[in-house]
């Protein structure tokens, strides 16, 4: 395969940003709602458990 | 067998339709990497450069996506003091600023075989979409100067809309300024592209949108949480002020 180190680059930075800001929306997420109190967490209904 | 139960609201942003969408992406791009790498042919002229295609497209694609849902939730905000489409528009400004910095990575990493440079100042398409991305910063920037919520969503939604008017300037530049740009044409529509690479293409922005919705889900509900801590911050701060003051009254015999 030719201009393997291109490749490698472009797509490693392609799917490793948006793989970041994933865990990081999710980090920011879960820090935020530990912080407010459930009642007003409203966009979610509670979840079912077993 | 156990009954289910109701639990209290869950201390995290996912919920079943993100997770769905997840694994969606994730089985996306598995497919993606193996159709890019093996299965799409090499190019004639660029040979094997021409699989960055496959990640340049679709966040160009995404770029314009992302911006033109901040213009219309914008919009909406300074039409109808809509809280909602002001969140839409902040959390696709942060997203779009992401796949902005790919376009344009991807871009200068690809121009390096193909045109023998990563950058060429003279170069309409290159230029206009880092003014583009450089507005976009400026817009995440005066959103978190801080300030009363109000009057920070009407400034930044003022900042989007002049940064909306960039977005049909980088697209049509390729076509306006043919002669100041070695950008190719739209690679949809000029026909060159063999089925498979064009399939992959395509495949590329479906995995990129769905990754889109999936993180506008989740960013969204990182505004709505920060917003209701930043109000409930004041109502504590409000009532603590409520109580002194009473007690100061009590305390001055009033």
């Amino acid at each position: 395969m030719t201009h393997l180190g291109y490749l490698l680059v472009g797509w490693g930075a392609s799917l490793g940003a948006l793989g970041f800001y994933a865990l990081r929306v999710m980090q920011r997420g879960r820090r935020a709602a530990g912080r407010v109190p459930p009642e007003r967490r409203r966009w979610l209904a509670a979840e079912e458990t077993s | 067998m156990t009954t289910p139960v109701r639990s209290e609201a869950p201390a995290h942003t996912g919920s079943t339709t993100t997770r769905l969408l997840g694994v969606a992406v994730i089985v996306g791009l598995v497919a993606l990497v193996l159709l890019g790498f093996f299965g799409a042919p090499a190019d004639d002229e660029q040979a094997d450069a021409v699989r960055l295609i496959f990640v340049h497209v679709p966040s160009a694609f995404l770029t314009y996506a992302a911006f033109t849902v901040t213009a219309v939730g914008s919009v909406m905000w300074l039409w109808k003091r809509s809280l909602w489409w002001d969140l839409v528009a902040h959390g696709s400004a942060e997203i779009g600023v992401v796949f902005c910095s790919l376009t344009l990575f991807t871009g200068s990493v690809w121009g390096r075989p193909t045109w023998n440079t990563y950058w060429d100042w003279g170069d309409v398409r290159l230029v206009t979409t880092l003014i583009l991305l450089l507005l976009m910063v400026g817009y995440l920037a005066v959103r978190s100067m801080g300030g009363d919520d109000s009057a920070v969503a009407t400034r930044s939604a003022i900042v989007a809309l002049i940064a909306a008017v960039n977005l049909p300037i980088v697209n049509r530049s390729v076509e306006w300024w043919f002669d100041r740009t070695l950008h190719q044409k739209s690679s949809l529509t000029d026909g060159n592209l063999e089925d498979l690479t064009l399939f992959t293409m395509l495949l590329g922005v479906v995995v990129w949108s769905l990754f889109y919705v999936w993180a506008m889900i989740h960013r969204f509900r990182v505004g709505w949480l920060e917003r209701e801590l930043r109000f409930g911050d004041l109502d504590v701060a409000i009532a603590q002020r409520r109580a002194e003051a009473r007690a100061s009254g009590d305390g001055g015999g009033r």
